[in-house]
């Protein structure tokens, strides 16, 4: 701000810059408390520390370190697809198809591991492989069919489905290698134990911040979510972009795909049925605008956070799980209403 | 009425080394007086169908001015702006960048050789702050490992470079970390001038640049073009709002029929006049020259 505030200085009294200050009055400074309620994320974040707050009352046993990472572990795989969730979202584009190619992923990986006969690490690798062909077929769709995500993305959940009954033959794998349930395991932080995959997730949240923040790539997503025609005559190629970002979601959603195995012990076919709109849950209470190019994939990470918060509260203080349900579909509306009327008082 | 217009075209024969040089190129109306164009298109020809946009079309930008680009719809006035950045391959003709023959494929090979082109509609993204928008496909890194393996983003020096930029085309706007939506529609026009002009080695073109602004910041857009024609680097404006043009206008080139059929000074001739010109109810002034070998035919 300073060195701004130096340079417009010697140009700033002249009468051209006068009469226009008369035809358009350039905006006020902007004050820090109004900077402040521009910040996103803090709509998310005050909801979860109210949510936490609530319940810390409500429950002796909220608060507590092994609580917390509970918390975190119950979260870490839809936090993993809402990573990848964020990044399709900013573009404007949705995935419905990720919590079915996580399934299948995680099949994929059980299936080679234990019947296929291969090493541990290259059935991870097939794995993620698989997740990530599957995020490049709906990018390419996407930008070279040039087909609504909505619908790409409706027909790839069914697809990989179908694919995970075929594969398994509608059978749990089990009798899995420790070594692929080795994200679940915890280590020592104090007197709690957390899990590494509660970790991972955080390092993925801490990497696509970095990357969406402070890297050109970052910025052409969010630029392409906005407006992109402007990407495209600044010369950058939005296909090419579009499907990279289709591409590292699916691979996210492999990653997502071995925290569930590391979570359950199991390769499930029947997994992955709700993860889809969970992780939708998240990116939109998180305050990242469904129509693209707004918000903060911090946001996705208090958003997930924030549902996980409500599951566990409710069940410690002994209520229905149904409510947790309804108080999370009320939340929905209220941050799409929030994100509608910001977008109407843009305009 | 053409009497008005000095006729002093004295035909340079076909120069340098161009024998597939249809027309001659011709000094137009508006005495070039024998400085080299920065940018100059000879014989343009580009046809959809049996649809002739561009029918043997020439142009000529000398330095430091600022050339309008006057026609009605349906002139050939966009496929010419088209074919100047790039967004267009012409099917025949040329195109001469400081004296030296071109081709563009795409508008990154014109932006590559130094050629901006601010866009009608506002080429800007609005979630964007000022310094990203300014730099958006440009960006800096920082220096050193940062920069280079972790592809950091120098926020603060495309801030302050942001900064310099808009303040030398005097436009007023404090943060460029404000949002582009938050301002007005002169001063989001200013983020996308100002933008040409930082990244512009030869030439800027304005394709309508007005065309979505209300009076005043019409107004102040004007006072933006010649803001970039006082840091040296010519304009191409395409524009309607005659009143406009003849504000600020050094020359003005008409074009119709594919054709360009006259150019002329603001001062040497009424509005009217070149509205006449423009729809057809005047001869150009330029009727010899378009009417070489090669381009003959009716009209």
């Amino acid at each position: 701000m300073n060195s701004v505030d130096s340079v417009k200085a010697p140009g700033a009294v002249d009468t051209t810059t006068a009469e226009r200050a008369a035809a358009s009055p350039p905006e006020a400074a902007p004050s820090r408390i109004s900077a402040l309620l521009r910040v996103p994320t803090l709509g998310p974040l005050g909801a979860l520390l109210l949510a936490c707050v609530y319940f810390s009352f409500a429950s002796g046993r909220f608060l507590t370190g092994g609580n917390m990472s509970l918390i975190l572990q119950q979260v870490m795989v839809v936090g993993t697809l809402a990573v990848g969730q964020s990044a399709i979202i900013l573009t404007a584009g949705i995935d419905l198809s990720n919590g079915a190619v996580m399934a299948f992923g995680s099949v994929v990986m059980t299936k080679l591991a234990v019947a296929g006969g291969l090493p541990v690490w290259l059935a991870i690798a097939a794995g993620i492989g698989v997740c990530a062909l599957f995020g490049a077929v709906n990018g390419s769709l996407v930008t070279l069919a040039k087909l609504p995500p909505f619908i790409v993305t409706l027909g790839t959940l069914n697809i990989a489905m179908a694919l995970t009954h075929i594969t398994s033959k509608e059978q749990t794998v089990t009798g899995l290698p420790t070594v692929l349930m080795k994200l679940g395991d915890t280590f020592p932080l104090g007197q709690t134990r957390v899990t590494y995959g509660s970790v991972l997730m955080l390092v993925l949240f801490a990497v696509a911040w970095y990357v969406l923040r402070h890297t050109a790539a970052g910025r052409h997503l969010y630029a392409v979510g906005d407006n992109p025609d402007a990407v495209r005559l600044a010369g950058v190629d939005v296909r090419r972009q579009l499907i990279t970002v289709y591409t590292i979601a699916g691979a996210l959603y492999g990653v997502a795909a071995l925290l569930l195995v590391a979570r359950t012990g199991v390769g499930d076919p029947q997994a992955g049925q709700t993860e889809n709109l969970d992780s939708i849950t998240a990116v939109v209470l998180g305050g990242i605008s469904l129509f693209g190019g707004r918000g903060s994939i911090v946001g996705a990470l208090y958003g997930a956070l924030l549902v996980g918060v409500i599951r566990n509260g409710l069940q410690l203080t002994g209520v229905d799980s149904v409510y947790q349900i309804l108080i999370t579909g009320i939340l929905v509306i209220l941050a799409v209403a929030v994100d509608q009327l910001a977008r109407r008082r843009r305009k | 009425m053409t009497a008005q217009f000095s006729q002093s075209g004295q035909s340079s024969p076909s120069s340098q080394s161009s024998p597939s040089s249809q027309s001659t190129a011709q000094t137009p109306g508006a005495g070039t007086d024998g400085v080299r164009p920065v940018l100059q298109a000879r014989g343009l020809v580009k046809r959809y169908g049996h649809v002739t946009a561009l029918d043997g079309c020439d142009f000529e930008l000398l330095p430091g001015e600022i050339l309008a680009v006057i026609g009605d719809n349906g002139a050939g006035k966009s496929s010419l702006i088209k074919a100047l950045s790039g967004a267009l391959t012409p099917d025949s003709g040329e195109l001469l960048l400081d004296g030296r023959q071109v081709r563009f494929h795409g508008p990154a090979d014109a932006r590559r050789a130094g050629i901006e082109t601010v866009y009608q509609d506002l080429a800007v993204a609005p979630a964007l702050d000022i310094a990203s928008n300014l730099f958006l496909g440009r960006e800096m890194r920082r220096k050193g490992v940062l920069g280079s393996v972790f592809r950091m983003l120098d926020h603060d020096r495309m801030q302050g470079e942001a900064a310099g930029h808009m303040a030398e085309l005097k436009i007023g706007i404090r943060s460029m970390k404000q949002t582009v939506e938050t301002l007005s529609g002169g001063q989001r026009q200013g983020v996308a001038v100002a933008r040409s002009a930082a990244f512009a080695r030869h030439v800027v073109i304005m394709d309508e640049p007005t065309a979505a602004l209300g009076v005043k910041e019409t107004g102040m857009v004007l006072d933006l073009i010649r803001q970039v024609r006082e840091r040296g680097l010519p304009v191409v404006l395409i524009s309607h709002d005659m009143p406009a043009v003849f504000d600020v206008a050094d020359r003005v080139h008409v074009q119709r029929l594919g054709r360009r059929v006259a150019v002329v000074r603001p001062g040497d001739i009424e509005m009217s006049d070149a509205v006449a010109i423009m729809t057809g109810a005047a001869p150009g002034n330029l009727a010899a020259g378009n009417l070489a070998p090669g381009n003959l035919a009716a009209g």
